[in-house]
C-alpha cells in the first residue's frame, strides 16, 4: 500500500514538474490561435509594417508600426537612463558601501520593486507629469519621456539585484591577487570585477529591458496614449501592451480588433521571449 | 597618491548615484502617506462606495484583492511546491530539465498584460468561467508559478544532503524522505516565498483587466464565480476615469494598497530572520 501511495505521489510530482512547459505552450497556442483568425482576415505585412492603428474606423486599419515604435522609444530610453545608474549602484552596494548603508540601500531598492505598477504610474501622473511639462514648456507632460523616466526607475530594481549578485560572484582570489599587485580598490574593480562579472551584468540588462517592454499600467497612465509614430521623446506616444490593456475591455469578443489585440499580445510573447532566452543563457555562463 | 584620489572621486560618485535610486523610493512613499493618511478611517476602509465612487468607502476593493489573493495563492503553492520537489529532488541533468528551466525563465518574463490575455482566452471563454473571481485567481497563479518554484526550490537546496542520506541509510522510501525530512526543514523559506507572492499578486493589475476585475459592483463577491473589484484596478479607475475625483481618496486608495503589500512583506522579512536565528545548521 504504501509503495502504491509512493508510487501515485511520484508520478504527481513529476506531471507537476512539466507544469511550466504545459504553460508556455498553452499561453503561446492561446495567443496563436487568437492571432490566426486574425491573420486570415488581415495581412500580416500590412499588420507589422502599417503605419496606421485605426481600429474602430470603416474600413478599420491595424498596422502596429506606430505602436512598436511606441514600445521601442519608451524602452530606450529607459535603457539609456537605467543601465548606467543601475550597474554603478550594484558595484556600490557590492563593493564599496559599509555594511550598514548597504542594508539600509538594499531593503530600499527591495521596497521599490514591491511598489505596484499602478501605484507608480499614479505618482507619476500627479508629479512627474506635470513637472515634465513646466520644465520643458510642452503642450502636455503625458510624454514617451517621462514614461522613460518612471520605467527607468521601475527596472532599476532588476537591474541593482541581478548586477549585484554577479559582482558578488567573482571570485575573491582574482580581487585579492590584483590587490596583492598594488592596484587600489577602484582599479581591481575596473580591470578585474567588471570584465568577470560582465556576463551577469549584461543578463541583468536584458532582464530589465524585458521587464520594461512589458509593463503595462504605469505606461498606460503616464505616456498619452497616441498612436502616433513620434519625432520626438517630448511627445506622446502608445506602446503595444497600454494598446491591448486600454482597448480590450472595450471591443467586441470575437470581433477582428478582438483577434488583433491577441496579434498584438503574440508579438510581445515573441520578443519577451527572446530577450529571456538570451538573458538565461549568459547567466548560465556567467555562473560557470 | 593620484590613484587615491581617482579612487575616491569616483567612489563619492557611485554614492551619488545610488543615491538616485534611493530618494525617489523615499519620496513616493512620504507623498502617499502624507496625502493619503487623512483619507484612512474606520469608515472609509468599512463602507460601500457612493456617489459614482466619489465619496464613501472602499470595501468591495479590499475584500474583492483579498478573494482573489487566497484564490491564487491556494492554487499555485501546492503545483509550485510539488514542481520545485521534482527539480530539486528528482530530476536529472539531462534535457528535458534544460527545457523545464528555461520554459520558467521564460514565464517569469511574459509581460502581466500578455497573461490577462491568455487568462481571457483560456479562463473565461474557453472554459467558460466568466470574468470572474476563479478566472482572475487562475491566471494570477500561473504568473506566480515560477516565483514560488524558484524560492522553494531555493528552500529544499539549502537542507542538507546529510539530513537526507541519515533518513534514506534507516531504509525510510524517497518519498517519506522528502516527505517528513526536506519539506519540514523548507517549510521557512517556503513560506517567506509564497508570502512575497502574494504581496505581488494584490498589486498585479493588468492580469485581472479582462478576466476578473469591475468597474463598479454595488455588492460584495458572494462566490468564486462573480465579478469584483480590485485595489489595483480601483485605484487606476479612480485616477484615470472619474472626472472631479477627490485627490485625498484617491491618495488614500494607494496608501491602503501599499499598507497590504508592505506589510505582507515585512511578515516575510520576520519569517525568514526569525528561522535563521533557530537553523541549527
Amino acid at each position: 500500500m504504501k509503495k502504491i501511495v509512493d508510487f501515485a505521489i511520484e508520478k504527481l510530482i513529476f506531471i507537476a514538474g512539466l507544469v511550466a512547459i504545459i504553460f508556455v505552450v498553452l499561453i503561446f497556442f492561446f495567443l496563436l490561435k487568437g492571432s490566426l483568425t486574425f491573420f486570415k482576415e488581415y495581412n500580416f505585412f500590412d499588420f507589422i509594417a502599417g503605419r496606421y492603428w485605426y481600429p474602430t474606423s470603416t474600413p478599420p486599419k491595424f498596422g502596429i508600426l506606430s505602436l512598436i515604435v511606441g514600445s521601442l522609444f519608451v524602452t530606450l530610453g529607459a535603457s539609456l537612463i537605467a543601465i548606467p545608474i543601475g550597474i554603478m549602484a550594484a558595484f556600490y552596494i557590492a563593493e564599496v558601501a559599509p555594511p550598514s548603508i548597504k542594508d539600509f540601500l538594499k531593503s530600499g531598492i527591495e521596497l521599490l520593486a514591491s511598489i505596484p505598477s499602478v501605484v507608480i504610474g499614479f505618482i507619476g501622473m500627479t508629479t512627474l507629469v506635470p513637472l515634465v511639462r513646466t520644465l520643458f514648456n510642452l503642450p502636455t507632460g503625458l510624454t514617451s519621456f517621462t514614461g522613460s523616466l518612471m520605467l527607468a526607475f521601475m527596472a532599476m530594481p532588476t537591474i541593482v539585484s541581478i548586477s549585484e549578485d554577479a559582482i558578488r560572484a567573482v571570485p575573491w582570489q582574482y580581487k585579492e591577487g590584483a590587490l596583492a599587485l598594488g592596484a587600489t580598490k577602484w582599479q581591481t574593480m575596473y580591470r578585474i570585477v567588471l570584465p568577470a562579472a560582465l556576463p551577469g551584468i549584461f543578463a541583468a540588462v536584458m532582464l530589465g529591458i524585458g521587464r520594461v517592454i512589458g509593463e503595462t499600467m504605469a505606461v498606460m497612465m503616464i505616456t498619452g496614449n497616441a498612436a502616433n509614430i513620434p519625432e520626438s521623446i517630448f511627445q506622446p506616444v502608445r506602446t503595444m501592451t497600454a494598446t491591448i490593456a486600454a482597448e480590450m475591455g472595450e471591443t467586441v469578443k470575437g470581433s477582428i480588433h478582438y483577434h488583433a489585440l491577441f496579434a498584438i499580445g503574440l508579438v510581445l510573447f515573441v520578443i519577451t521571449f527572446i530577450i529571456n532566452f538570451i538573458a538565461d543563457t549568459f547567466l548560465n555562463r556567467s555562473k560557470k | 597618491m593620484n590613484r587615491k584620489l581617482v579612487q575616491k572621486i569616483v567612489f563619492t560618485i557611485l554614492f551619488f548615484v545610488t543615491l538616485i535610486v534611493i530618494i525617489p523610493v523615499i519620496l513616493i512613499l512620504s507623498i502617499i502617506i502624507k496625502e493619503g493618511y487623512s483619507a484612512i478611517t474606520l469608515e472609509f476602509l468599512t463602507s460601500m462606495p457612493k456617489d459614482g465612487m466619489r465619496s464613501g468607502g472602499i470595501l468591495p476593493a479590499i475584500i474583492g484583492t483579498f478573494s482573489i489573493v487566497i484564490c491564487a495563492i491556494s492554487v499555485t503553492l501546492p503545483i509550485g511546491v510539488l514542481c520545485a520537489i521534482y527539480l530539486n529532488e528528482y530530476a536529472k541533468d539531462n534535457l528535458l530539465t534544460r527545457i523545464i528551466k528555461l520554459a520558467i525563465v521564460n514565464l517569469a518574463g511574459v509581460p502581466s498584460v500578455v497573461y490577462g490575455l491568455f487568462g481571457l482566452g483560456l479562463f473565461v471563454i474557453f472554459l467558460n468561467f466568466g470574468v470572474s473571481i476563479l478566472a482572475g485567481a487562475l491566471t494570477l497563479s500561473i504568473m506566480e508559478l515560477p516565483c514560488i518554484i524558484t524560492t522553494s526550490r531555493g528552500a529544499l537546496n539549502s537542507v542538507p544532503q546529510s539530513f537526507r542520506e541519515a533518513s534514506l541509510s534507516l531504509g525510510v522510501s524517497k518519498w517519506q524522505t522528502i516527505r517528513y525530512i526536506v519539506l519540514p526543514n523548507a517549510l521557512p523559506g517556503i513560506m517567506t516565498g509564497a508570502i512575497l507572492s502574494i504581496s505581488r499578486i494584490a498589486g498585479e493589475t493588468a492580469p485581472i483587466l479582462f478576466t476578473a476585475a469591475a468597474f463598479y459592483v454595488p455588492h460584495l463577491p458572494k462566490s468564486i464565480f462573480d465579478q469584483v473589484m480590485a485595489l489595483p484596478y480601483h485605484l487606476y479607475i479612480i485616477s484615470t476615469q472619474i472626472p472631479n475625483m477627490p485627490k485625498n481618496l484617491i491618495y488614500g486608495t494607494a496608501l491602503t494598497l501599499l499598507i497590504i503589500v508592505f506589510s505582507m512583506n515585512l511578515f516575510a522579512i520576520f519569517i525568514r530572520s526569525y528561522f535563521r536565528k533557530r537553523k541549527k545548521w
